[in-house]
């Protein structure tokens, strides 16, 4: 087995540090090392999103980045998306919207849709679909969750 | 009809759904134990060979590695035929699909398994397996495989034909014939025949999270399995008869799932992760890869399809023809029976006739997809229908007006149907404000069609108790996928006169509830609802016993309504009633556990607007409305959800969706980059209408939603790009180069 390399990092607004060999990527860090399961995964090689969290307020899919890549940087998950114990608007829009079936892709679409909104408080429901085209959901059509999106967006802005 | 309702018919936010939108619901790969080991699967890379050596000793000698597994490790199947819900099968056939042994059957075909201290370390280590093959010409289409001479998958599989073994070894397992009326007759009466080939290639369920098996075989002999499964049970009974172990040996607890669509039916995992666990002393969990999904998991079949249909002047359906054959994959059991059941389900036609074929060919073991089999037919009858129209000069609609089936319609298989809601989905198409509306644009057509789905029933158990503060807790057997803690609980509630809030449903493992049927047919809002409503019935029975007993009065005197007991004058409401249980005789458990019959079918239809652009081929979806009969809608924005999802898996299977294989059979586009599954990018937002007639054979009136919205799309937009572009096709996908192709050959 190859030396582990000791990373420091920020997840979700606080510091983070672990030891991962240079192959592990940043999402079986996230997920086997530090136990923060809420990133999924669908595909391992970047196609699906489901994986999706930001680096440094990017979005990235964290089965594409290493583990070693994260030193230094900021990342935010699922688990850093709600503020304690009040839930994000995007996250009360997909409940309330019922955006989520199976719920494997919520939490990708939620750190990529909060991305935008926090970039761009009144997208276009064709921005809204441009920006989440690399998030795959298999089980609702994505009616619901360009709707969701919506939805907070509105409430963001009030 | 919905005001008689309290919370059915209403919005409640899911149970589940804090946990959902917060990344703390636990998946199936979600799972961390003390010591746990991390396994892989190594598979075939022919889609055909004799195995005629496996050496595991190098993988063995690999630092890391705990255990090895092949199929000389599970216990002999020998001649035993077992029934796991989804008919009589060979338990060979099971067991030979989950490690191969003897051949390979399909280029991914488990071999063996390991498990090792990192998933780097257990993939490195499969790699290290040597495998000797003798590689096998191989069949990969219906077609190929029932050609003589083609090659045999199955030395001993003999055909059946109309229900008897015939003694001849063939690729095909079954043929089977449905029959009503005398179909040469009525093609004699009619003035119109159309006859039309079709090919629909085979496509994947497409579940985000791909299958995973946690499994801890304790040192008390006890199987303890975690795993994303849409049938906990289906599971259980299934691992303990690979492993030949009692059924209660096996534990299964089901971890939420990120979606199946009939594809995590099957077992693939748990009874190698099982070996492997006994072997080693540790748990081991297993996760596929994407490509294993595509490549070892069960598709939905490809097929070769022949649909004649003979009309009068009038439009008036005289005989219809069928000739279905499905590619089952590796072992028999394609879903064809349904696919013939379904072919002309939605007519009245009083001579039928319908040949079904069950063709193994070397491609993975082919597991349900939402209405199994009913897509690929109905796409064939849909366009036939279409051209019917076209050619006698009645608008689409109408003329399935004029056929539609209704009550006392004769199905080919030979039931007559009860009460149904095709005229009504028919109805709703005309009247709707998307089919009365213009086109807008160029290139642009509109295409309609229908479908038919039974749905299902089977077991289901629940179990509510009743707490001091007035709520209750509901135990249930249904994995959820889309939402069903909330649509059981919300029946449950209805009975109960409270809120969907105040029912607080757990989904349980197998030694906690009773026997649970699988999340599939449709069924779980219907069956597990029903039990639900049993078991808050039961509840109600000794809640009105215990007000008799503090009002001092019999039990037949006590009144409920609205969540408010009453008799003699006197009032409780649910919540007071609950305070003063311990008192009045102690805990209160409702139990429910059914096995319904009165199953009511769904129709479905759309309406589906396209552009074909004449340069490229491409079609796009500019209008889709998805209309279905759901019997009584309980949760309404659930229902939708199956309508758009249901819809959208549709427009992938008609558009992009395809196991593009090579002659070697093996998938060249086995990533979900180029397995093109839609995106938000490719779709606008799906309409729906609900349309409600209500199933007699429920309390509340469910039908189940969940799968006859996938059955039309395929043929509505085959008839939309026709009008867009002029072309008819028959070959699913229509895929850019096949419209193209169509196109230049006008
Ligand atoms: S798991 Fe990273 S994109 Fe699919
Ligand atoms: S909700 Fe199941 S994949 Fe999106």
């Amino acid at each position: 087995m190859e030396r582990k390399v000791h990373v420091q990092t920020t997840i979700n607004g606080e510091a983070a540090e672990f030891l991962c060999e240079p192959r592990q990527s940043l999402l079986e860090c996230l997920r086997e090392i530090l136990s923060l399961t809420g990133t999924k995964e669908g595909c391992n090689d970047g196609n699906c999103g489901a994986c999706t969290v930001t680096m440094d307020g990017r979005i990235v899919t964290s089965c594409l980045v290493l583990g070693v890549e994260a030193q230094g940087s900021e990342i935010t998950t699922i688990e850093g998306v709600a503020r304690g114990n009040e839930l994000h608007p995007l996250q009360k829009a997909f409940l309330e919207e019922a955006a989520l079936q199976c719920g494997i892709c919520t939490p990708g679409f939620i750190v990529a849709a909060k991305t935008l909104l926090d970039q761009e408080p009144h997208p276009t429901e064709e921005r809204i679909r441009w920006w989440l085209a690399n998030n795959l959901c298999r089980c609702t059509g994505y009616d619901k969750i360009v709707k969701a999106v919506q939805k907070a967006a509105a409430e963001v802005n009030q | 009809m919905s005001t008689q309702y309290n919370v059915i018919g209403t919005r409640p936010i899911r149970h589940d759904g804090a946990d959902k939108v917060t990344g703390r619901a636990l998946y199936g790969a979600d799972i961390q134990l003390a010591g746990l080991l991390h396994g892989a699967i190594l598979r075939s890379p022919h889609a055909h060979a004799r195995i005629k050596r496996i050496d595991t000793s190098k993988a063995e000698a690999l630092a890391g590695v705990k255990a090895v597994a092949t199929a000389a490790d599970l216990p002999e199947s020998g001649e035993k035929i077992v029934d796991l819900g989804e008919g009589a099968t060979p338990l060979s056939y099971i067991r030979g699909n989950v490690l191969a042994s003897g051949k390979a059957l399909y280029r991914g075909h488990a071999i063996a398994g390991v498990a090792a201290t990192s998933q780097h370390i257990a993939e490195e280590a499969a790699g290290l397996i040597e495998v000797e093959y003798e590689v096998l010409p191989c069949a990969l289409t219906a077609p190929d495989a029932m050609r003589d001479g083609a090659p045999i998958l199955h030395e001993d599989l003999h055909t059946k034909e109309f229900g008897e073994t015939t003694g001849k070894v063939s690729n095909v397992a079954d043929h089977f014939r449905f029959q009503i009326g005398n179909a040469e007759q009525g093609f004699e009466e009619a003035d119109l025949i159309v006859e039309r080939e079709f090919h629909t290639a085979t496509v994947h369920q497409g579940y985000i999270e791909p299958q995973n098996a946690t499994v801890l075989w304790n040192n008390d002999g006890r199987v303890q399995v975690w795993t994303s499964t849409q049938g906990s049970f289906a599971v259980r009974d299934t691992t303990a008869c690979i492993l030949d172990l009692p059924v209660a040996q096996v534990k299964v607890t089901p971890m939420e799932i990120g979606g199946g669509f009939g594809g995590k039916i099957p077992v693939y995992l748990e009874p190698v992760a099982a070996v492997l666990s006994k072997k080693s002393g540790r748990p081991v969990k297993i996760v596929m890869s994407r490509k294993d999904v595509f490549e070892g998991t069960g598709p939905t079949p490809g097929s070769f399809i022949r649909v004649k249909i003979g009309a009068k002047r009038d439009g008036t359906f005289t005989a219809a023809q069928g000739y279905l054959a499905y590619e089952a994959g590796a072992y028999p059991g394609a879903m064809v029976g349904p696919g013939a059941m379904c072919v002309f389900a939605a007519y009245d036609i009083p001579n039928v006739t319908v040949d079904g074929f069950d063709v193994v060919v070397n491609k993975p073991s082919t597991a349900a997809y939402r209405a199994p089999g009913a897509t690929n037919a109905a796409f064939a009858t849909e366009t036939v229908v279409d051209e019917i129209a076209e050619k006698l000069g009645i608008d689409p609609v109408d003329l399935r007006l004029k056929n539609a089936a209704k009550e006392g319609t004769k199905r080919a298989d030979g039931p007559k149907y009860r009460r149904i809601g095709c005229v009504e989905v028919l109805e709703a198409i005309k009247a709707s404000a998307h089919y009365n509306a213009p086109l807008g644009g160029p290139n642009r057509g509109r295409g309609v069609g229908i479908g038919f789905w039974f749905n299902a029933g089977l077991p289901s158990s629940c179990t509510i108790s009743v707490n001091a503060d007035g709520s209750v807790n509901l135990v249930e057997g249904s994995t959820d996928i889309g939402g069903t803690r909330t649509s059981i609980a919300m029946q449950a509630a209805e009975v109960l006169g409270i809120t969907a809030e105040q029912v607080h449903p757990s989904v349980v493992d197998t030694d906690s509830v009773g026997f649970t049927g699988v999340t599939g047919g449709s069924r779980t809002t219907f069956a597990t609802g029903w039990a639900a409503y049993e078991a808050a019935q039961d509840v109600m029975r000794q809640m009105k016993e215990r007000a008799a007993k503090l009002w001092e009065t019999d039990a037949s005197e006590v009144k409920a309504e609205g969540g408010v007991f009453s008799a003699n004058g006197k009032r409780m409401t649910f919540a007071e009633l609950a305070a003063r249980i311990g008192e009045t005789g102690g805990p209160i458990v409702g139990r429910g556990a059914v096995n319904p019959r009165g199953v009511g079918g769904s129709f479905s239809g759309v309406i589906a607007d396209v552009e074909v652009d004449p340069e490229t081929g491409k079609t796009q979806i500019v209008r889709f409305t998805s209309i279905q009969d759901v019997g009584k809608a309980i949760h309404p924005a659930y229902v939708e959800g199956q309508m758009q999802g249901g819809s959208v898996q549709g427009i992938g299977w008609a558009l992009n969706e395809e196991y593009y294989m090579d002659e070697s059979g093996t998938m060249r586009n086995s990533s979900l980059l180029d397995y093109r599954m839609p995106t938000t990018l490719d779709l606008p937002m799906i309409e729906t209408i609900i349309v409600e007639v209500p199933n007699p054979g429920h309390p509340f009136g469910v039908r189940g939603v969940g799968e006859a919205n996938i059955v039309p799309p395929p043929g509505a937009i085959a008839n939309a790009i026709y009008r867009a572009a002029g072309v008819r096709l028959r070959t699913l996908p229509m895929k850019p180069s096949t419209v193209m192709e169509a196109i230049w050959a006008k």
